[in-house]
């Protein structure tokens, strides 16, 4: 058995999120979030996505900044590639909050990482969403994550993390569960 | 009184000291140790002594603990065989033979329909009578309700839907394909028992625990037992809430001993598919994350039995066992469906095998969380003085959910209780402490 304790710093407070943790199971309204994303269309494909404020702990929050974000479509889907496809706008969060959520829990649990790489691929068959096929889904029909992690920890902790990180993932829940959409014109 | 005709609606309340409600293996185990201590004390039973094994079990249910496991209060297993499993005729057999040795008075054919707190004490009103009692142990069993998802309200009225509870063999259900959704203990085996029985079964499979029947040419229970899982406490664990709502591992007992874990399922034809999550229409819509609560079981699996084999090295056992071996990761379809439109006419049958839930609608004392959990601490129920719980899941330790379970647990509760009345008729003073983790009676 290990004795000598060393400190171990991913970078994560873990002090603090077990600590809002305890604070929320008194109020637990506190703990309802809403997010938020203004777009504006450019032109074509091209949207401009702005990320400011969001509400959360019984009161609106801002972002240290405003973030915005161009999203288009590249040459192949005759557009001009301003930015990124919506889709991998969608890998963009699943790789985020699945790497976030490994440095958390493997600052919980006392390992030290020195790296972590993702490769996100997402699959799809784009006679969905070109209309060509009322059998094939618009949507991705496969994602696939493979993670390359170095860290004072063995292989089956690492893999435990990352178990463990798919278990509390926002993202990753979003994708494997079906989510209530409605989609209004005001 | 005359038979068939009602008793008497007024007659004066009967008191008792220690009064305990429910005549299964943890009310009987408190009864013992409440009559050890020479408390005054009654058992009041809904129906009769194991109820709930005679009537809301499936028929070819047996227990997951071997039978040298279940012993009782002052009662080792009694019988001939000791590493097989008790079906239900033998678990009410041996808990009667239990109850008629037992010194406690136990009423039968009593429901109790109301519990209030009143001076001193409870008020304890039943089908037959009332009765005032000033300690009260619940022990009235952790699966008297089955919990169901409430998307089952709005499945096509064509389609059977029933529970475990309901459950008594396959042929009562109506041919055609089975959808068992939920893969603990209850679900793996209802699984294995429809497909055996010539019947379509898919299998929703969200979080779960895979055991092996035997490691190492041992019943699991028996590592689980001597390597002291089993008697950790519930002051000991990180997340005692997280515990209490474990799954039940994936284990059958049988006439022979053989693991039913998914990949076992997947041999006989059952189709995994994931968590159901959503019922669309009549399309029922199943979550994407099979392979992580798979990859998750195998690896808390693998945890665990190198724990095992930690301790035998450390308690040499290690050279006297078969060497250590791994189970073979679950096997997953490359694609698992997540969608079934129920109108496709492939499945007949939605049996709920989505966990169970006490039911203490007749407490009208306020003992309960915002969720209606009974808030108690080890089984001393909160703010409600002399109140106690028996037999619910992690109770006081892993194995409190479990028939040997219930000695350590009653023994304690009762030497708790026991205090509390010595407080109580010695003018308040402060009893005697009988063990540190105990909060003051």
């Amino acid at each position: 058995m290990q004795t000598a304790t060393q400190a171990i710093d991913n970078g994560v407070n873990v002090t603090a999120l077990l600590g809002a943790r305890e604070a929320l199971a008194q109020a637990p309204e506190a703990a309802r979030f809403t997010w938020r994303a203004h777009c504006d269309w450019v032109m074509g494909t091209h949207s401009r996505v702005a990320v400011e404020a969001f509400h959360g702990l019984g009161e609106t929050q801002q972002h240290r900044q405003r973030f915005t974000f161009d999203v288009d479509h590249p040459a192949v889907f005759a557009a001009e590639d301003h930015g990124p496809t919506p889709v991998e706008y969608v890998l963009v969060g699943l790789a985020g909050c699945l790497t976030a959520g490994i440095a958390a829990v493997a600052q919980h649990r006392g390992i030290q990482l020195r790296s972590i790489r993702a490769s996100v691929e997402g699959s799809m068959d784009i006679q969905g969403i070109l209309g060509m096929d009322p059998e094939v889904r618009n949507g991705f029909d496969d994602i696939r994550v493979v993670y390359e992690i170095d860290a004072d920890a063995s292989r089956a902790e690492i893999e435990a993390l990352v178990a463990q990180s798919q278990k509390r993932s926002a993202v990753y829940d979003l994708l494997t569960n079906p989510t209530h959409v409605m989609v209004s014109v005001k | 009184m005359i038979p068939g005709r009602p008793r008497p609606l007024h007659r004066p309340a009967r008191a008792v000291t220690a009064l305990v409600i429910g005549a299964g293996h943890a009310g009987l185990a408190m009864g013992h140790h409440l009559a050890q201590r020479g408390i005054d004390h009654v058992i009041l039973e809904r129906g009769e002594v194991a109820n709930a094994w005679r009537r809301e079990r499936w028929d070819s249910l047996r227990l997951l603990t071997p039978n040298w496991q279940c012993r009782l209060p002052g009662q080792p297993y009694p019988g001939p065989d000791p590493e097989g499993f008790m079906g239900m005729p033998a678990l009410i057999a041996l808990l009667e033979g239990y109850a008629r040795r037992l010194a406690s008075p136990i009423h039968t054919g009593t429901r109790v329909t109301a519990v209030r707190a009143m001076d001193g004490g409870y008020r304890v009103e039943t089908d037959r009578g009332t009765w005032h009692c000033r300690a009260l142990v619940i022990a009235t069993g952790a699966t008297q309700l089955p919990v169901v998802p409430a998307l089952a309200e709005a499945l096509p009225p064509w389609i059977e839907s029933l529970t475990p509870l309901a459950y008594r063999h396959p042929s009562q259900l109506p041919p055609g394909g089975v959808l068992v959704v939920g893969a603990a203990a209850t679900g793996v085996q209802l699984a294995d028992e429809l497909q055996r029985s010539g019947r379509q079964v898919t299998l929703a499979v969200g979080e779960h625990l895979r055991l092996p029947r035997r490691y190492r040419g041992r019943d699991i229970q028996w590592w689980l037992e001597q390597a002291g899982l089993l008697d950790q406490r519930f002051d000991e664990v990180e997340d005692i809430a997280r515990a209490r709502r474990a799954p039940s591992p994936q284990l059958v007992g049988g006439p022979s001993p053989r693991d039913l874990d998914l990949n076992a399922l997947s041999e006989r034809g059952v189709r995994l598919v994931g968590r159901l999550a959503g019922l669309s229409g009549t399309r029922l819509q199943f979550a994407g994350s099979l392979a992580m609560h798979c990859s998750a079981a195998d690896l808390k699996l693998a945890r665990l039995l190198d724990n095992l084999d930690a301790w035998a090295l450390a308690h040499g056992w290690h050279d006297a066992l078969p060497a250590p071996e791994r189970p073979a990761p679950t096997r997953l379809p490359a694609r698992p469906r997540l969608g079934l439109d129920l109108a496709a006419g492939e499945i007949k049958t939605v049996l709920w095998a989505t966990g169970f839930r006490p039911d203490f609608s007749w407490l009208q004392v306020p003992v309960f969380d915002a969720r209606g959990r009974l808030r108690h601490h080890g089984g001393v129920v909160e703010h409600a003085p002399g109140l106690y719980a028996m037999g619910l899941p992690f109770l006081r330790r892993r194995k409190s959910g479990a028939i040997h379970g219930a000695d350590d647990d009653a023994r304690e509760l009762a030497d708790h209780l026991a205090a509390r009345l010595a407080g109580a008729s010695t003018g308040g003073r402060a009893p005697r402490r009988p063990e540190a983790a105990l909060p003051a009676p």
